[in-house]
């Protein structure tokens, strides 16, 4: 059983990969935490491999056009739009 | 509003003029969509989106003639045992003073409660209706997994959640459930609830003569002492009315709320990667990088908890990582499911105390997420097996403290569990 490594780089790391920015303090106190939390979930090493039997069955529908949202409705939450279209940050 | 924060906003939705609920005030939780009105699933990052559309849900409220009074806060986007983490401020227990409400649904089970809403909508992850319902003293069923329409329900981890009602009695519980089950084009993961007859209401007749109760010892050991003991004052009720209960053994449990928190938190770090900023959400207004501009967003829209909960998830998934938590955990949900279908060849339901624990006092949870988490061990297990469960008012403690106990049926049994239920509320 290996200790999982969190320090504050990791949990900086995993930040960035999920795209949240954080302040020091949290990247402090989530370290702290992630080592608890962490250490409880080791406790999934003891389950057994087990078969899953899923029952599962494929849902389709004839590919066939149906009303959807209008141009306006799908864009009328966005921040900033223009055109019709979505728009994201300036990139320069 | 009302003095115990229960809504996020009070907006009437007016339903038809007759039909099954009609005259009756259903309040909605803040993370079901409602065409028009704000719904902001108690985060910041949500503040002002409002839904182009309606959840089925919320059609079938409609066309059933209820009156929707407002949307009901919540832990911000369902992630919470207590509803201290919603972005709108905490909600107080209208059932007990100084305490948590429960969570994530506890502005739902509040405003029963408190009796503002004749009725309510919450969802159930991991014990989101169950909870709030033992804490505030009502009734609450998380239906079998495919019962209910998903559609418009702002998704937390959908493999795990479904909507269900919240109720002062089993017999309501039962008529809003009536309303809302059933198949939907618009989520593929619903059916026909298979050999189902007669509505759910006509369900809780209160007849337990002969009925087979198991229970789960696991679910008991660690359990608060008063807790205990209300929860065997209601079997003995039950076994008054003709009811007999026999011990059963389901180890599996012993590892669900790891496993449910490893996959739900998986499922929220790829849910909630939508919320950039761009098509809807707060964005701050920042330029540059994208990657940058986004993070900042998030930073600025998501609360500690959320943030939590996507990073561990992201960890949990990162290469490395992916067979050691994820995999693991998608072991233990076979296992459990195994363990509950077994258990529920020699009984006809199994009974537990809702929670283990009675309702926390106001602001000592968000310090220690990990105990926050730990008390979700009773209610987990269920959403991990897909099955169904309502939590019904057991009793109180010596204290005057809610205590629920919940009845666990086999898949699409919500007959059995809402028969079981109606004999003790």
């Amino acid at each position: 059983m290996s200790d999982p490594a969190v320090d504050p780089e990791e949990v900086k790391h995993v930040a960035d990969l999920a795209r949240v920015d954080l302040a020091d303090d949290e990247i402090e106190r989530f370290t702290e935490q992630f080592v608890d939390i962490l250490d409880a979930f080791e406790a999934l090493d003891d389950v057994p491999e087990t078969e899953r039997e899923a029952e599962l069955s494929n849902v389709m529908r004839p590919d066939e056009t149906r009303q959807s949202l209008s141009q306006e409705e799908a864009l009328q939450n966005a921040s900033d739009t223009e055109e019709g279209q979505f728009k994201g940050p300036k990139v320069s | 509003m009302t003095e115990y924060n229960g809504y996020v906003s009070d907006e009437t939705i007016e339903g038809a003029d007759s039909g099954l609920l009609a005259g009756r005030t259903v309040a909605v939780k803040d993370n079901i969509s409602t065409e028009g009105v704000p719904t902001t699933c108690g985060s910041a990052m949500l503040e002002d989106y409002v839904p182009p559309y309606d959840a089925t849900v919320v059609e079938r409220l409609k066309d059933a003639g209820a009156t929707i009074p407002g949307k009901t806060n919540m832990d911000e986007f369902g992630m919470g045992t207590t509803t201290e983490t919603s972005a709108f401020g905490a909600v107080e227990n209208p059932a007990a003073e100084g305490r948590v409400p429960g969570g994530s649904s506890g502005g739902s089970a509040a405003v029963v409660a408190a009796g503002d809403a004749d009725l309510a909508l919450g969802s159930d992850t991991g014990g989101s209706i169950r909870c709030p319902a033992a804490f505030c003293g009502v009734v609450g069923i998380k239906p079998t997994y495919g019962l209910v329409s998903r559609y418009g329900l702002i998704a937390y981890a959908n493999s795990l959640e479904q909507i269900g009602p919240i109720a002062p009695s089993v017999e309501s519980a039962a008529e809003l459930l009536d309303v809302i089950a059933g198949p939907d084009e618009h989520d593929a993961t619903t059916q026909e609830a298979p050999g189902a007859d007669g509505s759910y209401a006509a369900a809780a007749d209160g007849d337990v003569d002969g009925l087979s109760i198991g229970v789960p010892t696991e679910l008991l050991d660690g359990a608060d002492e008063a807790v205990v003991e209300t929860f065997w004052d209601a079997m003995d009720d039950l076994e008054a009315q003709g009811a007999s209960y026999h011990e059963v053994d389901l180890p599996s449990v012993e590892h669900a709320v790891e496993a449910y928190y490893v996959i739900a938190m998986s499922e929220a770090s790829s849910n909630l990667a939508r919320f950039d900023g761009v098509r809807y959400g707060q964005s701050g207004g920042y330029d540059g990088n994208w990657n940058e501009s986004f993070a900042n967003a998030r930073e600025e829209g998501f609360g500690e908890e959320v943030k939590r909960r996507i990073l561990l998830g992201t960890y949990a998934l990162s290469a490395g990582y992916h067979d050691k938590y994820y995999k693991k955990a998608q072991d233990a949900r076979a296992w459990v499911k195994q363990d509950f279908d077994e258990a529920l060849e020699d009984a006809d339901v199994l009974a537990s105390p809702t929670m283990p624990v009675p309702p926390m006092k106001r602001g000592e949870s968000l310090d220690d997420p990990l105990t926050m988490y730990l008390a979700d061990a009773n209610t987990t297990p269920v959403n991990l097996a897909n099955l169904p469960a309502i939590s019904v008012p057991a009793g109180e403690t010596d204290d005057g403290l809610p205590v629920g106990l919940q009845l666990v049926g086999p898949a699409f049994g919500e007959h059995e569990i809402i028969r079981a239920g109606s004999a003790l509320a």
